[in-house]
C-alpha cells in the first residue's frame, strides 16, 4: 500500500477501499484516510472519499449539494443503466423522495411498532431458549444474528415463509453492488436474477398478509398517499435494506459484548443500558460502512474543489471511529453516549428502519440477559467480506446460564 | 430551537412576509412543501404558519402573516411588535398537508391560504405535474404573492371577489378526473364547497389545511421546569436556557438521540403526567394530544412538572 500524496492541492491515494485487503480489516485504511485531509481523491475509480467525521455528517445532511438520484453506490445512473429499478427512497431526491419517505416513516415509526413488541419479545424469549437448552457453544451468526431477525421480520413485512432463504443473499449482492464490479459481484451475478425475480413478486398486494408493513403500504396507495405503482417497490426497500443490515448489527452487538466482559456485566447490572449498546455498536461496527452520492454543485470541502457531477465516497464507519469526534473511538463503552453516530445515516435518508432494528436488538439483549450468566467469544471470528456491509460469516461464542 | 428575524417586509396592506433563520446561523431543519411551523412568540403565544419559500433554501424560512382581524394576539403581535432582531422558537416543521403522487393538481387557495400551495406549485413544476390554481380573494390588492405565481399565467385563475363576484368554484373543478387531485386552503366555507363537490371521488382525492389555531392544554411557558424520572424518583431541573436532553444528560441520565432536531424519534420517552410541549416534526395532532410520549432534544413542558417512564 502506499501512502497518500499531494498533488497540487489535492489528497490522492492508490488504495483500493473494495479491495480484499482493506474489507477485510478496514481500519488501518480509515484511519490513513481521516489522516490524510477531509477529502482524499481515490484515482483507482475516480471518486473522492471522506472518513472525518464533520464532513461525512456535513455531506449526508446537505442533500440539495450530495445527491441520490445518480445513485449510492459507485455506478452513475446519469452514465450507467442500474441494475435493478431505482429505489424510489434511497436512489430518489427530493421533490420524489417526499412521498415514500413520509409513508415509510408513518408505517415503521416507534409507536406503530409497539403492536409488535409482546410478539417479538416472546419470539426472541423462544429463540435463546430453544438454543441454550441444546447448546451452550453455538456459532452466534446463524444461531441468533440471523435466525432472530429472519424469524420476526419477512412476519412483520407479510410475506410468506416459502422461499425466505433467498433474503440473505439477495441483500448481500444489493449491498456488494453498490462497490465496483468486483469478485464478490461477479460472485453473485449468476443467482441475482432468479433471487430479484422471486423478491418482487413478494412484494405484490395479493401476497402480502393484512397488517403486515407491506399491506400497510399498499394501503397507503389507496389513499392516494402514493401511487400503486410505487408501492410494490416500497414493498421491495424493507426486504433490501431491512434484512442483512439488521444481521450484521445484531451480531455486531453479540461480539462486542462477548469480548468486552466487563461490559456485559455492566448491562448485567443496568439492563437500561441494552439500547445504548446496541447504538454503541452500531458506532464501533458500522455494519452499513459507506454509501456514495453525487455533488449537484461545484463544492469546495476543506481545501479541495470538487466539481459538479462527481462521486463522493462517504465513510460511515470511519466517521464513526474518528478521533476528532470520539474519545477512545476503538473501545466498546457503555458509559460513552453514542448519540449522533451516522451508522444510521444522518438527514433525510436517515434511516427509516431505525426503530425496527433498534426493536429487534432490544429484544434479543433482553432474552440473553434473562437466561445467560456469562458470554464469550469461543474461537476465530470470521468476516464475510461484503463492498458495503462489515459483515460476519462465523462468531463462535460460549455461554453459561443463570 | 430558537429562530431570529432576518427580514420583514408588507406584501399587502394586511400581510407581512416574515423571514427567519437560526440565531446560531446552523442549517434549519428540512422540510417538504405544505409544511407549516410553530411560532412561539415572546409574548407566550404560539401560532402555526405555513412554510412559502424554499426547501432548496436551508438559511431561511418565509413565512406570510396575515393580521387577524379580532386577533387574541399572535397574528397583531407579529405585525406590530415583531422586529428584525427579535427572538422567536420553533416547534416543527410538521406536514399535513404533503404534496401526493398525481397526475394532475388542482390547487385552491382562498386568501392567505396560498401561502402553502406557493411551494406545493413548485414541487409540482419540478415533478412534471400538470396544475391549475384557482387563487381567490376579496380584491386584487389584498391578494399576496401573486408575483410567484404570475409567470404561469395560463394557469392560474385569479379571482378578486369585489370585481368577479362569487366563483363557481365547482365548474372550476369540474367532473372527477382520476389521478387529479385538489388541494385546498382557505377559509371554512371554501374548504366546504370543494370537499362536498367531490365528495363521490377516489377516497384522498381532496386534501385540506385547516388554518385553524391548534389547541394548547395549558398556557405556554417560558421558566424552568422539572422532570421526575418515575422508576429512581430523582428530580431533575430543567433552566429555560437548555433542551430536556441537556439537563437529563448533566444530571448524568442516559439519553440516546441521533437528529437532535425532533426529526428521527430516536429519543422519544413515555410521559406519565404533566403536559409536553411538543415541538418535534412526529407527532401527528391525535398523538401530540395524547400526551403519553415526547421527543425530549426539542420538546418541553407546559405544567412545573412531567413524569417521565425512565
Ligand atoms: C397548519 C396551520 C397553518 C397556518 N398557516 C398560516 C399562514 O401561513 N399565514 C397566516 O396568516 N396564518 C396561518 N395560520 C393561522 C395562524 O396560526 C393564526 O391562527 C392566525 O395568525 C391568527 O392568530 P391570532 O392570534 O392573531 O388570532 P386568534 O386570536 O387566534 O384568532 C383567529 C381567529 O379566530 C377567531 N377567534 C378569536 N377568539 C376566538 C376564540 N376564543 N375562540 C375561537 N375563535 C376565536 C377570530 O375571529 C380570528 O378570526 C395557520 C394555522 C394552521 C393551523
Ligand atoms: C441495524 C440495522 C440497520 C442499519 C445499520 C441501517 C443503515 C442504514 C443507513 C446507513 C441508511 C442511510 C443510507 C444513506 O443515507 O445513503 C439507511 C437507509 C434506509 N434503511 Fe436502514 N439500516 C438498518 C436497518 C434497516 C431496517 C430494519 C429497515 C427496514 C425496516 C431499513 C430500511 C431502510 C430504508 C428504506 C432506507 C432508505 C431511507 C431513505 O432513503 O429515505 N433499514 N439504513
Amino acid at each position: 500500500m502506499t501512502a497518500p500524496t499531494i498533488s497540487t492541492d489535492i489528497v490522492t491515494s492508490s488504495e483500493d477501499p473494495f479491495g480484499p485487503e482493506v474489507l477485510h480489516d478496514p481500519l488501518p485504511f480509515q484511519a490513513r484516510l481521516r489522516e490524510a485531509g477531509p477529502v482524499v481523491y481515490l484515482p483507482t475509480y475516480n471518486v473522492y472519499a471522506m472518513g472525518r467525521y464533520s464532513d461525512v455528517h456535513a455531506a449526508l445532511t446537505d442533500w440539495q449539494t450530495f445527491e441520490c438520484s445518480a445513485g449510492v453506490g459507485l455506478s452513475n445512473f446519469r452514465k450507467e443503466k442500474p441494475w435493478r429499478p431505482p429505489s424510489l427512497l434511497l436512489e430518489a431526491d427530493p421533490p420524489f423522495h417526499n412521498a415514500p419517505r413520509a409513508v415509510l416513516s408513518k408505517i415503521l415509526g416507534a409507536r406503530q411498532l409497539h403492536t409488535l413488541q409482546a410478539q417479538w419479545a416472546t419470539d426472541a424469549d423462544d429463540v435463546v431458549d430453544a438454543l441454550v437448552s441444546s447448546t451452550l457453544e453455538f456459532d452466534a451468526v446463524p444461531a441468533l444474528a440471523e435466525a432472530f431477525p429472519l424469524r420476526v421480520f419477512p412476519d412483520a413485512v407479510g410475506i410468506p415463509h416459502e422461499g425466505r432463504e433467498r433474503l440473505l443473499p439477495y441483500g448481500d449482492h444489493l449491498f456488494n453492488a453498490f462497490g465496483p464490479e468486483n469478485a464478490l459481484v461477479q460472485r453473485g451475478a449468476g443467482t441475482i436474477g432468479e433471487i430479484s425475480g422471486w423478491v418482487n413478486d413478494q412484494c405484490a398486494r395479493n401476497v402480502l398478509t393484512p397488517g403486515g408493513f407491506g399491506a400497510e403500504i399498499w394501503a397507503a396507495a389507496d389513499r392516494g398517499d402514493i401511487s400503486h405503482e410505487q408501492a410494490p417497490t416500497i414493498v421491495r426497500s424493507l426486504l433490501s435494506a431491512g434484512v442483512d443490515t439488521t444481521v450484521h448489527a445484531l451480531a455486531a452487538v453479540l461480539y462486542a459484548l462477548a469480548s468486552n466482559s466487563e461490559q456485559w456485566v455492566l448491562l448485567q447490572s443496568d439492563p437500561n443500558l441494552a439500547r445504548r449498546a446496541f447504538d454503541e455498536a452500531i458506532r464501533l461496527e458500522s455494519p452499513v460502512q459507506t454509501f456514495f452520492r453525487t455533488t449537484t454543485r461545484d463544492i469546495r470541502v476543506g481545501g479541495t474543489l470538487i466539481p459538479q457531477g462527481e462521486k463522493i465516497l462517504m465513510f460511515l464507519g470511519s466517521a464513526n471511529r474518528d478521533e476528532r469526534r470520539w474519545q477512545n473511538p476503538d473501545a466498546f463503552d457503555l458509559t460513552r453516549d453514542p448519540s449522533g453516530h451516522v451508522g444510521f445515516g444522518m438527514g433525510i435518508h436517515q434511516c427509516v428502519g431505525q426503530h425496527v432494528a433498534r426493536l429487534e436488538a432490544a429484544t434479543v439483549m433482553a432474552a440473553l440477559l434473562k437466561r445467560v450468566k456469562t458470554i464469550e467469544v469461543n474461537g476465530p471470528v470470521t468476516r464475510h467480506l461484503n463492498n458495503t456491509l462489515r459483515a460476519w460469516e462465523s462468531l463462535p461464542m460460549r455461554v453459561t446460564l443463570k | 430551537m430558537q429562530l431570529i428575524v432576518r427580514d420583514k417586509y408588507y406584501q399587502t396592506d394586511d400581510l407581512v412576509s416574515v423571514v427567519l433563520s437560526r440565531t446560531d446561523g446552523g442549517r434549519l431543519p428540512d422540510w417538504t412543501p405544505g409544511a407549516h411551523i410553530d411560532v412561539f412568540l415572546p409574548n407566550g403565544l404560539a401560532r402555526q404558519y405555513s412554510l412559502c419559500g424554499d426547501p432548496w433554501n436551508t438559511d431561511n424560512y418565509h413565512i406570510g402573516v396575515l393580521g387577524a382581524l379580532e386577533s387574541r394576539g399572535g397574528s397583531r403581535f407579529i405585525h406590530d411588535e415583531l422586529k428584525i432582531g427579535s427572538v422567536v422558537g420553533l416547534g416543527g416543521p410538521r406536514n399535513n398537508f404533503a404534496l401526493t403522487p398525481s397526475k394532475t393538481l388542482l390547487f385552491v387557495a382562498g386568501g392567505v391560504g396560498i401561502t402553502p400551495i406557493l411551494p406545493m406549485i413548485n414541487q409540482a413544476e419540478q415533478m412534471g405535474i400538470s396544475w391549475r390554481l384557482l387563487y381567490l380573494g376579496r380584491n386584487l390588492a389584498s391578494m399576496a404573492f401573486r408575483d410567484r405565481v404570475e409567470r404561469f399565467s395560463d394557469r392560474v385563475t385569479l379571482h378578486p371577489g369585489d370585481e368577479l363576484g362569487r366563483m363557481a368554484v365547482s365548474d372550476w373543478i369540474g367532473a372527477p378526473r382520476d389521478g387529479t387531485k385538489i388541494y385546498v386552503c382557505g377559509p371554512e366555507r371554501l374548504l366546504t364547497t370543494v370537499t362536498e363537490h367531490c365528495a363521490d371521488w377516489q377516497m384522498g382525492t381532496v386534501r385540506a389545511e385547516r388554518f385553524t389555531a391548534r389547541k394548547f392544554d395549558a398556557p405556554l411557558r417560558s421558566g424552568s421546569f422539572e422532570i421526575l424520572m418515575a422508576g429512581s424518583g430523582k428530580v431533575i431541573r430543567v433552566l429555560p436556557t437548555e433542551s430536556m436532553v441537556a439537563a437529563l444528560r448533566s444530571a448524568g441520565v442516559n439519553t440516546l438521540t441521533s437528529c437532535g432536531m425532533g426529526i428521527c424519534g430516536t429519543c422519544e420517552m413515555s410521559v406519565l403526567s404533566g403536559v409536553p410541549d411538543h415541538r418535534d416534526s412526529i407527532l401527528d395532532e391525535d398523538e401530540r394530544l395524547a400526551g403519553n410520549c415526547m421527543f425530549p432534544c426539542v420538546s418541553r413542558s407546559l405544567t412545573d412538572r412531567l413524569v417521565l417512564g425512565l
